[in-house]
């Protein structure tokens, strides 16, 4: 293929010498998006007189990153293994309607709770996982079917908020040190925990391998199939904990907390964002982390800016395209110069 | 010498679920135990038949098509606004809606082939850039209203010889479906599977893959913004008309057995799929099953039906969880790493 892919290139693009097209690693190029951002928007909102990486500020960016964080890093996960899940939304309110009806108050109850939620959680990405890898659904429609089975039993059993979680476990969702939330803090000690995982595992590197090329790792001996249902299991484990998060923030359990949120497409874009590819085996938990600082941050932004809220939406839409576009055409141009990211 | 119909694969099966459903409201429902109560159905399912025949050019191209939804809603709110009760005003908005799906699906196309972004992407950039611009433009909340002459499409019926009063939009829809299996029977839309098959052959034969794939997409637009016409006339001015609608579209065509990533599966057996989900949704209302339990059933439905697709419909295929376009040299994703 390479050969071919050789003669089909230009000559005038070939003759371009390899130290002029040196590019960055695409994870640096999230993080000095994220920094761009971060000084565009400081001057925007200090010409109103007022300061965006204050205390309150930094607080803000953070508090936003930390539920849509965890869902993205478990989101990461399955898109890396080639697949996608849909049904997260949904998770993240089931889960934080049974760890805090399993609290009820008390504070003996909070370990049971977080167990059970995360128990759920496993057990609905088993699902996931089985029904794409043993029944062969596309993960579209396999997740897509989970998440309405999900709403349906949300909506027959619930209408709003339900359960009590005690104030002890309350410090989860608002204690900081400093300006940085505990919470943020842990959602870092997951993403490094997911990173070593993919990075540095044999489990982790079989991800990649399916994500790229599903045949060719089964061909070489991968369990194709045991290593899609480990992301989909790690994933909604992943949701579970943005749940648990969400339920010690808010007090209670919330159905629609997930919903309201968008996490299942935003999660998705922002592991897009981030520079994973959306067809899976390349990119990874850190560009997925800056993807999500982005979002938050542009919210975060646009409360300072007082911006309609409804132009947000449109902002990330162009965002979300432009730099899927940006990622596309280089790696389009690393390819026409034969040479690998 | 007897005559069979011309099925393409995989349509009997979407047929048969069809009529089993059809059985069943026959059985449950009174009302449908005469042509007039399956006449209601097809008024109702129309503009989801028509989305489902919009998002089969998609999928079948290889592609997906999120912003559906969100242009049903545009649509409407945007024929409301420049309507405004004006009935006058009606002959040069119908125009424009069907103008600006073209737009929007033209947009989402371009932005597909030229700049190599997923079709998944790309229209979920545009469902968030559609819901914002829609909202931002009308201030929150949809304003004005339809006039009558724009509401005749999807309330009105029409007197047809032999046949009596028929809707508009069965007549619409009947005449889109016609239009579709022509053209998938045609060079073009045979081509446009052979691109969701295998996207290197048809280049390297000298089809013209963007062009068809911009097409596909540019339809779909066209056809969301004829769905748009007819709800707003059926459900009337709502910011809620379109939601989820992406999701029940693609679940439509699934239903009728289309392979999500392209290559297979007919227009008919789509659009029969989007009727089933809707004859599902009467059956279970008439079975008495809760609002809350219906989406629940339509998700076992679904997994079942693509589980039944995939394992026991004898269609041999690998596990591809997403189209991987081989052309090496002008495809965003390497299979080369």
């Amino acid at each position: 293929m390479s050969t071919l892919q050789e003669n089909t290139v230009p000559a005038t693009s070939r003759a371009t010498p390899p130290a002029a097209r040196r590019r960055l690693h695409p994870t640096a190029i999230v993080y000095l998006a994220l920094v761009a951002l971060l000084v565009v928007g400081s001057v925007l909102v200090g010409l109103r007189g007022e300061v965006l990486l204050d205390q309150t500020g930094i607080l803000n960016i953070l508090t936003r990153a930390t539920a849509l964080g965890l869902v993205a890093i478990g989101q990461t996960m399955v898109i890396l293994t080639g697949s996608l899940d849909l049904s997260v939304a949904y998770l993240v309110g089931l889960t934080s309607l049974i760890a805090a009806e399993t609290m009820a108050g008390q504070d003996g109850m909070v370990l049971p709770g977080v167990l059970l939620a995360l128990a759920v959680a496993a057990g609905v990405g088993l699902v996931n996982g089985l029904v794409i890898t043993v029944l062969k659904a596309h993960a579209f429609i396999a997740t897509l079917g989970v998440a309405l089975i999900l709403r349906g039993y949300l909506e027959d059993n619930y209408t709003g908020p339900a359960g009590d979680v005690p104030r002890a476990f309350q410090h989860l969702g608002y204690d900081r040190i400093g300006p940085i939330p505990v919470a943020a803090l842990l959602m870092l000690a997951v993403a490094a925990l997911c990173w070593w995982y993919l990075k540095r595992t044999r489990p982790g590197y079989h991800m990649y391998a399916v994500g790229g090329d599903i045949e060719v790792a089964r061909l070489s001996g991968v369990r194709t199939r045991r290593t899609i249902v480990t992301a989909h299991v790690l994933c909604s484990v992943a949701a579970g904990l943005a749940g648990i998060y969400l339920a010690s923030r808010l007090g209670s359990g919330a159905p629609y907390v997930g919903t309201e949120a968008g996490y299942d497409l935003e999660s998705i874009a922002a592991v897009v964002l981030g520079g994973t590819l959306l067809a899976g085996g390349r990119g990874g938990i850190a560009g997925t982390i800056g993807g999500v600082l982005i979002l938050a941050t542009l919210d975060t932004i646009f409360d300072a800016l007082e911006v309609n809220p409804f132009f947000k939406d449109v902002v990330r839409g162009v965002v979300l395209v432009t730099a899927v576009a940006l990622y596309a055409r280089r790696m389009a141009a690393n390819r026409a110069h034969g040479r690998l990211s | 010498m007897t005559w069979r119909p011309r099925l393409a694969e995989g349509t009997a099966p979407a047929l048969l679920f069809l009529l089993l459903l059809l059985i069943g409201l026959a059985i449950v429902g009174p009302a449908y135990s005469e042509p007039a109560g399956y006449l209601a159905l097809l008024k109702r399912a129309a503009p989801l038949m028509i989305l489902a025949i919009g998002q089969y050019l998609v999928i079948v191209s290889g592609g997906f098509d999120l912003s559906v939804g969100a242009l049903v809603t545009a649509g409407v709110v945007i024929a409301a606004r420049l309507i405004d009760g004006n009935n006058s005003a009606t002959a040069w908005v119908i125009p424009l809606v069907l103008g600006f799906g073209l737009l929007v699906g033209l947009v989402n196309g371009l932005i597909t082939t030229k700049l190599l972004v997923p079709s998944f992407i790309v229209t979920l950039g545009m469902l968030l850039v559609l819901d914002g611009a829609t909202f931002l433009w009308t201030g929150g909340a949809p304003r004005g209203a339809l006039s009558e002459g724009f509401r005749m499409f999807g309330r009105g019926s029409a007197d047809v010889p032999v046949l009596g009063a028929v809707p508009w939009s069965v007549l619409i829809l009947l005449a889109i479906l016609v239009a579709a299996v022509l053209f998938m029977r045609g060079g073009t839309g045979r081509a446009l599977v052979a691109v969701g098959d295998n996207e290197a052959t048809v280049r390297l034969a000298g089809g013209q893959v963007d062009r068809l794939r911009l097409l596909a997409f540019t339809l779909s637009g066209l056809l969301a913004a004829v769905a748009a016409i007819l709800l707003g006339g059926f459900a009337g001015v709502s910011a809620q008309v379109g939601n989820g609608l992406e999701f029940r579209a693609i679940t439509a065509v699934v239903l009728g057995g289309v392979l999500l990533g392209g290559g297979r599966g007919s227009v008919v057996a789509a659009a029969a799929g989007a009727l089933s989900l809707e004859a599902l949704f009467t059956l279970l209302n008439l079975l008495g099953v809760s609002g809350a339990l219906k989406s629940a059933v339509q998700g076992v439905i679904i997994i079942v039906a693509v589980a039944y697709a995939s394992l026991g419909g004898g269609v041999r295929q690998r596990l591809r969880l997403w189209p991987k376009p081989r052309d090496s040299v002008r495809s965003a994703q390497p299979a080369s790493s």
